[in-house]
């Protein structure tokens, strides 16, 4: 009950969204439709695909490569391969463009060297969004692809060889579909994150349909035809999880066995060693080393010119400490949910909790309006109500308070927290639980003496997740955050909307660096979170 | 339902109320000596407010979002709204707050006196206090200024490669395109857009980005507001860059504005009516002009220095709220003619 | 008086599909130990969860000394049923210790007399002494020890085991069977288990209940199960069986090992197959026998032939594995019945 509460609660912001299409602004679907929705529609579905096809082909790849085989600096790329993650694509964006653009001092190296002819294909287009956000985002089919690797018995592997396939043969008959699972988990959230991007797409003048509910929302201040467009958003979105859904078809994937013994890694050499050693250090090297390279210059060059501001360490703190209780809030609540399926895995639990997490492909300004209208209602209400009892007029007690952004955090983020603590709470067999419950313990007692203690990895690792995403989202954070409340992304943002570049480079230094810590112990967890949990015992030998 | 779990949400319910009052207190209107400001304004210095701070000792607190963020905020608050001021870029915005009722009328001869009639709501809701020129920027070792007229000019097909644009989306060009709706009509507009569109624009996002551009010779020519080149040439004298002031013989360079309002429902209208007072004045203006390399929108100040090389020029007085009446027309109209 | 009491319990996974436990009735008397028997997928597990409070009847009552734990309109959870389990893959929650798992169902008594209490669990199963030790460091014997005692230490009133022991290896097998066999009449505790293997079923069993698709065939001592089953199907799962067909006459059975005594319910002039079990066979060569030796298997102590009759119809016998007789072998054959078990034809059969 409390759990389909709580669904219904988090949902609301995604139906009040449904519902707006039920007073459709057809003027503007109209114009809309004549203008640009069929290229809207086009351009937003090659984003995603493309960067599915990017995070799938580039996170599958790197996975594999240090799961299965040994080169030199395996064991460094294993973890550093996953810091990307604490990159917010708009920061990953604003500083390729400044490298690479015409005026940028590549191209500018190249024309001084080639002649006035020389210069690089123009990133500001459809591939080089999916660029960006395939090096930003495929962490997510990395870090998945990688734990469900880890996981294979290798006796799948020696018994499909055995059956006289090669190795090759072998990681596209057996190794690939059985990770499926973990690959299509990893693309849907790098895709519901495109969706919701607008930084990016802004900056690189690339328009899709989050691009075009900022342009009626801002453009023609027509919130609720916005928020009609923000549909077609929800519809994608419920697209890719049914992919998703599908992708694991009726097999299983679960392999309900401690690994007897640890997996033998092929030893690469020569090129193919080389090859191997490239292609995780220019992943690297694109996706994390020149980004923060240069904001370190830019931070060097802003900070010899201006100083640090004064508002910086606060606005550090403060996005640490929001960050920090939204990550709990969200986790708690998805705690909650999962523990209501696992419990009750009824239709309408588990229908209730989809939804729930739906918010994640929603744009974050979409979802902070969504957010505002039923809360601004209830404050008014609330403020009446205190007045009346207590004659003094109260401020706003929830849009005025951290009640609201949080709220958007956890409407936008339960998917993330989500994913990794369903995870981990099936890897406890049921058996546990009936066990506990034959021993007279309740929910509540379950929940605490068993499945927290041993889902403790997952959980920490969904708080890291939250955290991190937390930290870098913007939108509904700049509509919601309270008086007196500015995070790194605000400031980030109010440089950069000045294009004020260089003087971004410092928040969005401390923004990376912060992120990094909580990144790097969400990858540790999870990898050691891989391995299923068992009671039983081994097998007799 | 066991009762253990009724008492257990219960007693979460009750701490969540308590944590609320606590908010509450920070959420609490400020006391007569703070303003509180909206802002869609982002300037990490505003040496104007430091003045108006030591000199009445009334502290500011801004608030900064963008405008419809803002405006959805003042929306949701009503009229508990801690809001006193808003700040906005853009002659479009303030329109949109006036008509959205969020502005108070303001009666002060200070402001009357100190802001020309063009720059500020027949009604007294707002006044703009900085103006800049969206202009032509031109880069001097590539184009003549002679081989530029009008803004509609820049259609013309020897432009074919060489321009570069903001995305429409922006509010500096809807701003832009709606005033030419008013002063020309829609059709006219379109065909000048249109004229733009088949020169393929290189579309940047961002002014200073597009100044880049030019400088490097990506493109010889784009639009953009006059205060960018200012900063760039404060930060690098030798840029290639210079402004050319279009329409001289007909209506005149596009301007808009920096304004502020008095939130209707403040709860120190004096104080803040005394803050737009300051911010008028010939003292104020000056140090705001010089800050941000705007044009002062008092007449009796004179521009920065560096924007005084650049010259006078005639300023299309087209009263700037058109800009608002016409924005989601300018929109609509980009769109139809494949303005990204 | 009875401990447990399932009268017509039915359950339904898929309401089109048939019932995986179909009007089940049975009752536990205190102190006694029943086997629930059958092959895979007959709904024993599913009658033990049942029990146990996993699963919701669809009809029918359950009841625990005497008070109703499900049956129309009532589902008593299982952490109210006290009730213990030991799970066929134990369950031990794999990050407590020995200690914390057996101390995990008496978490509300006063740590002295929790103390007390998994002490003297742990005694009993002859595990003291591996107190701090984690589930993984323990063997596959020590682990099924914990689970018991786990489940013991709460003084359940009943204690479920499902397949207890098809995670052991065959010899540990055998001795644990053994051992809980004694620590279960040792404390008078009842207890239902479910297995799928007869000889843990006969080893351990006061009574053994037969399940088939859901339904009860019959609940008997093993040794009555096993001389006089009940059904067709008990004759064959308990045990190997072979049928041969007969007719009733006036004075006995006729069959081609001889005219057999007639049980008082047969009706002269009707058809029926008489039960052979292996051991009711016993042979000797003969060069001018009718019976032919068709196949041999090597059982260890014995040896287990196939004999073809001169109908063609075929049984199996047991000899002593001292002696060996090589297919191709002409025997004369004697049946050696201690009770008649025949069933009458069904149509058609």
């Amino acid at each position: 009950m409390t759990a389909l509460a709580t669904a219904g609660i988090v949902s609301l912001p995604i139906l009040t969204i449904v519902w707006s299409l039920t007073q459709p602004a057809w003027a503007v679907w109209a114009h809309l439709w004549q203008t640009q929705l069929p290229e809207l529609l086009l351009n937003t579905l090659g984003l995603v695909g493309g960067v599915a096809l990017g995070v799938l082909v580039l996170g599958t790849t790197l996975a594999w490569l240090v799961v299965t085989c040994e080169f030199p600096g395996r064991r460094v790329f294993e973890w550093a391969l996953v810091l990307p993650l604490a990159l917010p694509a708009y920061v990953i964006g604003f500083v390729f463009l400044g490298v690479f653009e015409y005026s940028g001092p590549v191209q500018t190296a190249l024309r001084g060297g080639l002649g006035p002819g020389a210069r690089l294909p123009d990133l500001r287009a459809g591939w080089g969004v999916v660029l960006m956000m395939t090096l930003v985002y495929y962490p997510y089919v990395y870090t998945l692809a990688r734990a469900a690797l880890a996981e294979q018995a290798p006796e799948f592997l020696e018994s499909a060889r055995a059956l006289g396939r090669s190795r090759t043969a072998v990681l596209f008959a057996v190794t690939l579909p059985l990770v499926r699972p973990a690959l299509a988990a990893g693309t849907v959230l790098a895709c519901m994150e495109s969706l919701a991007d607008f930084g990016t797409v802004a900056t690189f003048s690339v328009r899709t349909l989050t691009e075009a509910i900022y342009r009626v929302w801002h453009g023609m201040f027509d919130r609720a035809a916005a928020t009609q467009l923000a549909s077609i958003l929800l519809a994608v979105a419920g697209g890719l999880l049914v992919l998703e859904r599908l992708s694991r078809g009726r097999a299983r994937f679960t392999h309900a066995r401690r690994l007897a013994r640890p997996p033998v890694r092929l030893r690469l050499h020569g090129l193919r060693a080389l090859g191997a050693t490239l292609l995780c250090a220019g992943t690297l090297g694109l996706a994390f080393a020149l980004p923060v390279g240069q904001l370190v210059l830019w931070a060097i060059q802003s900070a010899g010119r201006g100083g640090v501001p004064d508002e910086f360490g606060q606005a550090l703190s403060q996005t640490l400490a929001l960050a920090g209780t939204a990550a709990v809030v969200v986790v708690a609540v998805a705690i909650l949910l999962a523990y209501a399926r696992r419990l009750q895995p009824t239709r309408l639990v588990a229908a209730a909790t989809r939804v729930a997490g739906l918010g994640y492909a929603l744009p974050g300004a979409v979802v902070a309006v969504g957010v505002l209208l039923p809360l601004a209602w209830l404050d008014r209400a609330l403020a009446t109500g205190l007045e009346l009892l207590t004659g003094v007029p109260p401020g706003l007690l929830l849009t005025g308070s951290v009640t609201g952004v949080l709220f958007a955090y956890l409407v936008r983020f339960l998917a993330v927290g989500g994913q990794s603590i369903e995870a981990s709470l099936a890897r406890i067999p049921r058996g546990l639980d009936e066990a506990a419950r034959s021993l007279g313990a309740r929910g509540g007692r379950t929940l605490r003496a068993i499945h927290l203690p041993l889902a403790h990895r997952g959980l920490l690792a969904a708080v890291m997740l939250v955290f991190v995403d937390v930290m870098k989202e913007l939108p509904a954070t700049l509509l919601l955050r309270p008086f007196g409340v500015e995070t790194l992304a605000v400031l980030i943002w109010r440089r950069t909307a000045e294009s004020l570049w260089v003087e971004a480079a410092l928040p969005a230094l401390a923004l990376v660096l912060a992120g990094l810590g909580p990144v790097a112990v969400a990858m540790r967890l999870a990898g050691a979170d891989a391995r299923p949990l068992d009671s039983r015992p081994e097998p007799p030998t | 339902m066991p009762r253990r779990s009724w008492i257990g949400i219960a007693r979460s319910g009750l701490a969540l109320v308590v944590a609320l009052m606590a908010a509450a207190v920070v959420a609490t209107p400020p006391a007569a000596a703070e303003l509180v400001l909206y802002s869609s304004r982002h300037y990490p210095k505003e040496p104007a407010f430091e003045a108006f701070t030591k000199k009445t000792g009334i502290t500011l607190k801004v608030f900064h979002a963008s405008d419809a963020e803002l405006f959805e905020r003042l929306k949701a608050e009503g009229d508990r709204t801690p809001a006193d001021v808003l700040i906005t870029v853009d002659a479009g915005n303030l329109w949109n707050a006036a008509r959205a009722g969020y502005l108070a009328p303001v009666d002060s001869a200070e402001l009357a006196r100190n802001i020309p009639a063009h720059l500020r709501d027949p009604q007294g809701r707002w006044f703009a206090l900085a103006v800049r020129a969206r202009t032509i920027m031109y880069n001097t070792t590539r184009v003549k200024p002679e081989e530029l007229s009008t803004y509609a000019a820049l259609g013309d097909s020897k432009w074919k490669g060489r321009l570069c644009l903001r995305s429409s989306a922006h509010i500096y060009n809807q701003s832009l395109l709606a005033t030419m709706i008013k002063r020309y009509g829609e059709p006219r507009t379109e065909a000048i857009v249109h004229g733009w569109v088949a020169n393929q624009p290189i579309i940047i996002n961002g002014d200073a980005k597009i100044l880049e551009a030019i400088a490097a010779g990506q493109c010889d020519v784009g639009v953009t507001n006059t205060y960018y080149l200012g900063r760039a040439l404060a930060k690098d004298p030798s840029l290639p860059v210079r402004p050319f002031w279009p329409d001289q013989a007909g209506p005149g360079v596009h301007v808009n504005v920096s304004g502020a309002g008095v939130i209707i429902h403040s709860k120190h209208r004096a104080e803040a009516v005394k803050f737009l007072e300051f911010l008028s004045t010939p003292e104020a203006q000056a140090v705001w002009a010089e800050a941000s390399f705007e044009y002062p929108a008092n007449p009796q100040v004179a521009p920065e220095p560096l924007l005084a090389k650049w010259g006078t020029f005639k300023m299309d007085d087209i009263n700037v709220a058109a800009a608002g009446e016409f924005q989601a027309a300018a929109t609509k109209l980009a769109d139809r003619a494949g303005y990204r | 008086m009875s401990l447990l009491r399932l009268d017509g319990v039915t359950k339904r996974f898929a309401a089109n599909s048939p019932p995986a436990v179909d009007g089940l009735s049975v009752t536990v008397a205190p102190g006694e130990v029943l086997a629930l028997l059958g092959p895979s997928g007959c709904g024993k597990t599913t009658t033990l969860r049942l029990v146990a409070g996993f699963e919701v009847p669809d009809a029918g009552v359950i009841e625990i000394r005497r008070q109703p734990v499900a049956g129309p309109g009532l589902a008593i959870p299982p952490e109210a049923r006290g009730v213990g389990i030991v799970f066929q893959d134990y369950a031990l929650f794999p990050h407590l210790s020995v200690e914390a798992n057996v101390g995990f169902g008496v978490a509300h008594l006063a740590r002295g007399a929790r103390a007390r209490r998994v002490h003297e669990a742990l005694e009993l199963v002859g595990l003291v002494g591996l107190e701090r030790r984690y589930p993984h460091e323990l063997s596959g014997g020590q682990q099924q020890r914990v689970a018991l005692a786990r489940a013991m230490a709460p003084a359940p009133a009943l204690i479920l085991l499902d397949e207890p022991f098809s995670n052991l290896d065959a010899d540990l097998r055998a001795s644990m069977r053994e051992e809980i066999g004694k620590i279960l009449r040792a404390t008078g505790t009842t207890a239902v288990f479910v297995t799928h293997d007869q000889e843990e079923a006969f080893a351990l069993a006061d009574r053994v209940g037969v399940l088939n698709a859901g339904r009860l065939e019959q609940v008997a001592p093993p040794y009555e199960l096993y001389h006089r089953p009940g059904t067709r199907f008990v004759a064959e799962f308990v045990g190997a069986a072979d049928f041969l067909r007969s007719m009733v006459i006036e004075g006995g059975i006729v069959s081609e090992l001889g005219t057999l005594a007639r049980p008082p319910e047969l009706v002269p002039g009707q058809a029926v197959d008489i039960m052979i079990r292996p051991d009711d066979i016993d042979f000797i060569p003969h060069p001018e026998g009718d019976v032919v030796v068709v196949g041999r298997q090597f059982h260890g102590a014995e040896h287990l032939y196939r004999l073809r009759l001169t109908s063609g119809a075929q049984v199996h016998a047991v000899q002593p594995s001292t002696t060996l007789y090589p297919v191709g072998t002409r025997v004369r054959v004697v049946a050696n019945l201690l009770h008649v078990v025949a069933f009458p034809l069904v149509d058609g059969g």
